[in-house]
């Protein structure tokens, strides 16, 4: 897919959480395609001690309203800074980065996805065109309280919606391994979020005998593969993150599960 | 229009623009944001004689106005280069240089000759000067004996255009340059990136998971440009300048410094599109201020 780089429009910022923002972004041209999984590398302007891009995954694309969301966490100073940006202002994006989640081949193909914290934003898109093409997602979302649950009308909309809270506050009390709905047969989950979470739901992929891909965010520079600074360990030596992911098999890393 | 040709030793380029090694892949990362043949050169990914998988993660760290890497020269060797990535580059239309790296004089010599028979790769830059390997890379650089070494065993066995890239973690760079020259290296590029470290204070550890890695970005920009004009100033040899170049007016201030063409690396990450931007700017103030000829600013001091 090429690749471009874009000076994008502001167009609504909505905050989400007191550490989450959404922010609406448009061109004046028609957005390029972008697949589940997929990222954005975003230029911080205005913040002194930012130097690099800051990688964020794509929440969703509207395309009848010529719109990009990126759900931004507010970690450190850069996110902090986009946290600040304003409807009219311009950002600066590399786009579209990185390889997607793998869409069901078959009607019949059971797929959750099963999202956590931030790692929430890549599974909105990713059930949004995933009932695009008449399939139907099951969202399993985990977070510590209520409050974390980002998002969850648009989940609503899109699929059926399971929780799980830390405090239980909402859905069922524990971690999103703990949830009765993985009773159920499923053929095939995408998870992002903390990797505690991910290597947990790896495990019990592991367990089941049945396929996960895991969407990593390990620290990246260029975003386009050419530092080698985002690597992971894999079967088949170090990858980027970046260029090689951020989406794999859980079968090609290296974690202990 | 101002005409921006430059020659290094018997390679000529388009324009002073190059790529640094280690910033820019193989060229083809960037193919979608630049037209690749409008570069004067393109140095690609360190390769070495055999694969190596390079350091742990993580291997950057964020600094102000720059960063730090400890990559540790990860590619897959020469002959995985020859092989498979050689088909795909060898049509691009400008000067395709291989950054060769090792851990001894033969090593290199080895990886070079392979190199040399490679028709569409015109040049090899010679990595004396990575600081993130244990065996060789940069100790061959900080003395004069050690890099005579290296380019001695290189020389002797590569034929075409031989640019040294050397380490600014040293005495006296013009030194380690004349050693280079002496021994039959065509050019000099500098600087490669100077040794550094960052603390996380929470975990009370270093950031890098080999502890140390290299600075670059336009934090060592007044570094390398000094360097670059001590260098000049020392060996007949044209000089190739980088370190921090961000923009036209940081390029053509290496130029002026002595430099017969310049690479530009970690500004790649900000803006993809930059190294046209920066061929443009060039061109554009050698019209507005009525130059001919590149060459009238090229250490023009």
């Amino acid at each position: 897919m090429k690749k471009y780089v874009l000076d994008l429009t502001v167009r609504q910022v909505e905050q989400l959480s007191p550490r989450h923002v959404l922010l609406r972004l448009t061109h004046e041209q028609p957005l390029p395609e972008m697949l589940p999984g997929q990222f954005v590398e975003v230029r911080v302007d205005n913040s002194p001690t930012t130097f690099l891009r800051r990688p964020i995954s794509i929440n969703f694309v509207d395309s009848e309203k010529n719109e990009l969301w990126l759900m931004v966490a507010m970690i450190g100073e850069g996110t902090r800074q986009l946290g600040r940006l304003a409807p009219g202002d311009t950002l600066n994006c590399v786009l579209p980065l990185g390889n997607t989640f793998t869409m069901p081949s078959n009607a019949d193909e059971r797929v959750l996805l099963v999202g956590g914290g931030v790692g929430m934003a890549p599974m909105l898109f990713m059930g949004t065109e995933m009932q695009r093409r008449g399939f139907q997602p099951t969202f399993l979302l985990g977070g510590r309280t209520a409050s974390d649950l980002l998002e969850y009308d648009l989940f609503n909309k899109y699929g059926r919606v399971c929780v799980t809270t830390e405090d239980g506050s909402m859905g069922e009390k524990g971690f999103v391994t703990n949830h009765s709905v993985l009773q159920e047969h499923f053929d095939r989950i995408c998870t992002c979020g903390p990797k505690p979470m991910m290597m947990a739901v790896a495990r019990y992929a592991k367990e089941k005998g049945i396929e996960c891909e895991a969407s990593l965010e390990n620290m990246m520079a260029c975003g386009l593969g050419a530092c080698l600074c985002c690597v992971e360990k894999t079967v088949e030596g170090n990858l980027c993150v970046c260029k090689e992911g951020p989406v794999f098999n859980v079968k090609r890393l290296l974690w202990q599960i | 229009m101002a005409d921006l040709r430059v020659n290094i030793g018997r390679l000529a380029l388009k324009n002073p623009v190059m790529t640094a090694s280690g910033t820019f892949g193989y060229g083809l990362e960037f193919a979608d944001f630049i037209p690749l043949d409008g570069l004067g050169g393109i140095i690609v990914k360190g390769t070495t004689l055999h694969p190596r998988e390079g350091n742990d993660y993580p291997r950057m760290a964020e600094t102000a106005q720059g960063m730090l890497n400890c990559v540790g020269l990860q590619n897959k060797g020469v002959d995985y280069f020859c092989e498979h990535i050689y088909p795909q580059i060898k049509d691009i239309d400008t000067n395709m240089i291989v950054n060769v790296s090792g851990s001894s004089p033969d090593d290199y010599a080895e990886c070079a000759a392979r190199i040399d028979a490679l028709d569409k790769i015109p040049a090899i830059e010679l990595n004396i000067s990575c600081p993130n390997v244990k065996d060789g890379g940069m100790a061959f650089g900080v003395t004069c004996s050690g890099a005579e070494s290296v380019v001695k065993a290189v020389r002797e066995r590569y034929h075409k255009t031989l640019i040294v890239k050397l380490s600014p973690n040293v005495t006296n760079i013009a030194d380690i340059a004349r050693a280079c020259e002496a021994q039959g290296a065509d050019s000099v590029s500098l600087i490669n990136t100077l040794m550094g470290m960052a603390i996380d204070i929470e975990k009370r550890k270093p950031r890098l998971s080999i502890n140390t890695g290299g600075l670059s970005g336009p934090c060592v920009k007044p570094v390398a440009l000094r360097m670059v004009w001590q260098v000049a100033k020392a060996v007949r040899i044209p000089v190739v300048g980088l370190g921090g170049i961000s923009c036209a007016t940081d390029a053509i201030e290496f130029l002026m410094s002595g430099a017969t063409a310049i690479e530009i690396g970690t500004a790649n990450f900000l803006d993809p599109a930059v190294t046209i931007k920066v061929r443009d700017g060039i061109s554009q103030w050698l019209d507005d201020h009525g130059c001919q000829d590149v060459h009238e600013i090229i250490g023009c001091l």
